[in-house]
């Protein structure tokens, strides 16, 4: 409830806050207050627990009905069963005996230690023959009630009507098109819709404690998944955030979401009690939409990963790497010497073994295709060669590789298409004591996968960061020494050059550190984060030209919005200054700026892939006038309608304002003769109409000039 | 083709008074070019040295010639307002001085110091003529409307808990007694009272402090009339309060970043100012409807970080509208006091920094549009 809530509820009740006492009020014993929850949840997860306490009971039906001397021989032989499954409580055994003809009834309870082994008795001994005629029919105690009642004639079940779900995408069917992102700052975490037009966010949803650490949304931005003690939940629907599903898993750290969305992973490690043991590690992959969980694992964090200095508390984050493509088909895990790939089917391995991989440090998945590439770096003191290859998944065919001479690292870039794969090989000098970098590129797509080694124009340049452009077919390149290092763009296709890397130029000395691409290519922001206090650079790179420089000071993260429109800079709470965000189009002009103190994240919701054609989009983009011009309309109308509200809200602020200046200068007026008297008699009130602004206007004469043309015949 | 310059006069124009030509010309290119400019580019302010340490206070005198002005070193300091001459310093006080306020005909002028005494000087000939002891720091003072009470605002010090002292200030010095006509107890003595004023005819007084609430106390019978609404007030520590010409309405500053402006007598929240750092000073423009907020990040994080991350501007806002208008930097600490001169022709500011820096408005201010 909210306080404003509480003081209007208290008000009618007649309350006084000041004259309460708080200290005096006693709560109700337990640590509900007295209060039911009512949420459901906390309900069904206490019964499942704490049932009636007959857990450990179990009823063994159909055993041989025998006289009063026989009774003591039945009793040893049902014990001697069912020692063997569990520990039977002292007097646990009870067989309950006929008082009239002194005949056991043909059944017995048996009480023991736990529930567990209680519920493996039942499930080994049901349906034990103890000779032809009695088969043992196993319940537990706590079913009977249950089992009692249930009918003798079947009855067809009812179809539950169906309830069609929430329209989980409707978000895309906003009519302007917008975007919507999600930030969090102190408490709060919000849902705005990015409004370009109006220059300002729109607010879509906003609650306080959504979540205990930190959101994410899902790889096609249906749902948006927060992260809570008891678990993850995702939230979602049509117009606003309902809760859709929860997540059981204690202490949730981490999720990570397979990316066609269809299987959540959840983390959570715990720190040993003994520093030197490894910590422990449990993961859960949860089917996002029934809820249901679908394999665990758990161990020590050295089984989820090579060793080494690891992300989060031992294992690097995501554990579980999904193959490409929206068919969420094959998931891998690296740990030490195997690389273990599992499908989704079975949720279990491939051939139901892992491939042995001596010495794997990295894997890396195709973006589109399950082809997953990995490296070994190099052993035996240079004997042995590192190792790049790439294997294709569920045949574990290796398709190519390649071997690398005095490497002291790799790193592994895919395309977002998954057409081109860059190695990044950092190789030592003769000397060993330094390195120097170079890029081995794949072409996936091309016959044999050919390989081709780039080398940078100044071979010892140091590579500060690497991207490709999003589906295209070039990559941008910071290399050379800080503080001022150049940037260079290649392209794998020229029109000259088909099949041949070319470069296409080289920024000198530019203040960046970081590249962002639009999510559509063709722009690039060079960004200079952290130690460059946010300058930024937007560059056209079709044109080679750049389109706008600018700085958002002490910037921290950059995040282009989906379609390519926008981009987002912000200033997280790791400065304790200037948090907040700010839009800009994607050619570098301030769309607004919005401040927020303790900032922690930004993220634009994802949209899912086009469904328009290569073909169709090409259409769209050969008669773009014909369809903008509409849009264009619009946003004039906005801009004009914008402009109105304004100068009307103006005029209202400014009226208001008037009001309060007439009541005081009346009051003052009012007041003059006590005023008066109070300067003993001094006429006091000149300061108002003493000053006015006069505007003044003189012109000075500088100079004059005179100018004799001559005309040159 | 001949050229060929020709002064109206005959004369050569001097250095001097080519560059006076060339600003003046500068100026009115500047009018023609565009209203929307950042304040900075069109002043040249006067740098004035003379506090060896932080400011805290700046006054003028009604007149608008004065300008006194209260740092951490011990003397309070006189200025020609209008060019920055210093005039004089009162030596006496034995630590910080926080405040300051000079009589309506420019005679007396009081300071208090956290040497735990406020003063009573002569303007003119730099003597002190009355010292009232406290047990604790004097944080505040202000003259009432006929000079002839003062109040004072002490902090909490070894027991002593933070208070509003109203003493009489007679006519003639040798009659001046050192006893209070009234105190008021702060409710939460731990806090601090940064400013307390004189409402409308002496008939109230307007305190706020760290304890982030505005109270309205009543003159006569030292009881709370009012105190202002937590919903709307500020969330932090209030550091600087300053009322209209008129009594009327003021304008409080507080670290929650945030400037407000409330009606005097009915403590209504009429309008607020939200800027990126924390406000130590506030001023209200008597002439246009601008405010004026000034401050910065907090002293002891400064060195920290980058300039421009302090943010030591004086921020132009409208009264009415609550937008931006523009910032005036300079400062190379944050911005401790601020004060117009009561014709609004000109602004000083004083920093952390030890400077006082005097800003006349050029004609471009005047015409400001938004």
């Amino acid at each position: 409830m909210e306080v404003v809530d509480i003081d209007a509820r208290a008000a009618k009740l007649g309350i006084n806050w000041s004259q309460v006492n708080f200290d005096s009020i006693q709560l109700p014993p337990g640590e509900d207050f007295g209060i039911e929850s009512d949420d459901e949840a906390v309900y069904h997860d206490d019964q499942s627990e704490f049932d009636t306490g007959f857990g450990n009971i179990i009823v063994v039906d159909h055993l041989p009905v025998v006289p009063k001397e026989k009774f003591e021989k039945l009793e040893g032989v049902v014990k001697k069963i069912y020692n063997q499954l569990g520990v039977i409580k002292e007097n646990g055994l009870w067989m309950p005996v006929d008082p009239d003809t002194k005949m056991t009834l043909g059944y017995c309870f048996i009480e023991f230690n736990t529930p567990q082994e209680a519920q493996n008795a039942k499930e080994k001994s049901h349906g034990y023959k103890l000779d032809k005629s009695h088969i043992f029919a196993v319940n537990m105690f706590d079913d009977f009630d249950r089992l009692m009642n249930v009918r003798e004639e079947w009855e067809p079940p009812q179809a539950r009507p169906y309830v069609p779900g929430e329209n989980l995408q409707k978000w895309l069917t906003d009519d302007k098109a917008r975007d919507q992102l999600v930030i969090r700052s102190g408490p709060d975490t919000e849902v705005y819709w990015n409004d370009a037009r109006q220059k300002k966010p729109e607010p879509v949803h906003k609650r306080p404690y959504w979540t205990e650490s930190y959101v994410q949304w899902s790889p096609l931005g249906t749902y948006l998944v927060t992260l809570h003690k008891q678990g993850a939940a995702v939230w979602g629907g049509a117009d606003t955030f309902t809760r859709l599903m929860r997540y059981q898993h204690s202490m949730v750290k981490l999720v990570d979401f397979s990316p066609g969305e269809k299987y959540l992973v959840t983390y959570h490690s715990q720190e040993p009690s003994n520093p030197r043991d490894a910590s422990k590690v449990e993961i859960k992959v949860f089917d996002v939409r029934t809820g249901r969980m679908m394999r665990d694992f758990k161990g020590s964090a050295d089984e989820f990963s090579i060793g080494g200095p690891g992300g989060v508390a031992g294992a690097s984050w995501p554990v579980f790497r999904w193959a490409g493509g929206k068919d969420d088909k094959y998931f891998a895990k690296l740990s030490k010497n195997t690389i273990s790939v599992y499908e989704t089917e079975t949720f279990s391995l491939i051939d139901k073994k892992s491939m042995k991989v001596d010495n794997v440090v990295d894997i890396c998945w195709s973006p589109t295709d399950s082809i997953l590439s990995l490296f070994v770096p190099e052993q035996g003191g240079g004997n042995q060669p590192a190792k790049v290859a790439l294997v294709q998944i569920p045949s574990k065919v290796e398709l190519r590789q390649k071997n690398l001479f005095s490497v002291s690292d790799c790193k592994m870039y895919w395309q977002s298409s998954g057409e081109y794969l860059a190695v990044k090989v950092d190789r030592y000098t003769k000397t060993k004591k330094s390195t120097y970098s170079g890029f081995e590129l794949f072409r996936i797509k091309e016959r044999d996968i050919p390989i081709e080694v780039l080398e940078l124009d100044n071979k010892n340049d140091k590579i500060i960061a690497f991207a490709w452009e999003p589906k295209g077919h070039r990559f941008a390149v910071i290399h050379g020494d800080q503080p001022r290092p150049d940037v260079s763009f290649y392209s794998m296709k020229t029109t000259q050059n088909t099949g041949r890397v070319s470069k296409l130029a080289t920024l000198k000395a530019k203040q960046a550190n970081a590249l962002f691409w639009s999510p559509t290519g063709k722009y690039i922001i060079l960004a200079g984060l952290k130690g460059f206090n946010g300058q930024l650079e937007f560059f056209n790179v079709d044109e080679l030209e750049t389109m706008a420089t600018a700085e958002h000071f002490m910037a921290t993260d950059i995040e282009w919005d989906p379609t390519g429109r926008y981009v987002a800079t912000a200033v997280t709470s790791v400065h304790e200054m200037e948090n907040g965000f700010t839009i800009w189009s994607f050619n570098g002009i301030v769309i607004y700026r919005i401040l927020k103190d303790h900032f922690f994240q930004l993220a634009w919701r994802p949209r899912p892939p086009s469904f328009l054609t290569a073909e169709k989009e090409e259409e769209i983009a050969k008669n773009l006038k014909k369809y903008s011009k509409k849009y264009e309309a619009e946003d004039q109308d906005v801009s004009l309608l914008l402009s109105e509200q304004d100068r009307e809200k103006r005029k209202a602020l400014k009226d208001e304002w008037e009001k309060w200046v007439m009541q005081w200068k009346a009051l003052h007026e009012e007041e003059k003769l006590a005023r008066q008297n109070l300067r003993d008699g001094e006429v006091s009130d000149v300061e108002e109409d003493e000053y006015e602004a006069k505007e003044v206007e003189f012109e000075d004469l500088i100079d004059v000039t005179e100018e004799i043309v001559q005309e040159s015949m | 083709m001949t050229m060929e310059c020709v002064n109206p006069e005959g004369l050569r124009l001097d250095a001097r008074q080519l560059c006076m030509h060339i600003s003046c010309m500068l100026n009115l290119a500047q009018i023609q070019n565009s209203s929307h400019q950042t304040l900075e580019t069109r002043m040249t302010p006067i740098l004035m040295k003379g506090h060896e340490r932080p400011l805290t206070f700046l006054r003028y005198n009604r007149d608008g010639d004065l300008l006194f002005s209260c740092a951490k070193d011990h003397t309070p300091t006189l200025w020609l307002a209008h060019n920055g001459e210093r005039l004089g310093t009162y030596r006496g006080h034995n630590g910080a001085v926080s405040c300051c306020d000079v009589s309506r005909d420019s005679s007396r002028l009081i300071t208090g110091s956290a040497d735990q005494t406020a003063k009573l000087w002569d303007v003119k000939s730099g003597k002190q003529l009355f010292t009232f002891n406290f047990g604790s720091s004097a944080r505040s003072v202000d003259f009432s409307v006929g000079d002839h009470l003062a109040v004072i605002t002490t902090d909490h010090f070894m027991g002593v808990s933070s208070a509003i002292h109203v003493k009489r200030i007679a006519e003639d010095p040798q009659d001046q007694v050192g006893d209070s006509v009234l105190v008021l107890q702060s409710p939460d003595g731990k806090k601090k009272i940064n400013r307390a004023v004189w409402g409308p005819l002496n008939q109230t007084i307007v305190s706020g402090g760290e304890d982030t609430v505005i109270r309205i106390w009543d003159t006569e019978t030292g009881k709370l009339l009012k105190q202002s609404d937590v919903e709307v007030g500020h969330k932090e520590a209030i550091t600087s309060l300053c009322k209209a010409a008129d009594d009327s309405h003021f304008l409080t500053g507080s670290h929650d970043k945030t400037a407000k402006l409330w009606d005097m007598r009915s403590l209504t929240l009429i309008k607020s100012y939200t800027t990126v750092v924390p406000v130590n000073a506030v001023a209200m423009s008597p002439l246009l409807n601008h405010v004026v907020l000034g401050g910065g990040q907090d002293a002891s994080a400064v060195t920290t970080t980058d300039h421009r991350a302090g943010k030591f501007e004086a921020k132009f806002y409208d009264t009415i509208l609550e937008e931006e208008i523009g910032g005036v930097k300079g400062h190379f600490g944050p911005i401790n006091a601020l004060a117009f001169n009561p014709d609004g022709k000109s602004f000083s500011s004083g920093g952390e920094d030890g400077y006082v820096r005097l800003h006349h408005f050029d004609s471009n201010y005047f015409n400001i549009k938004i």
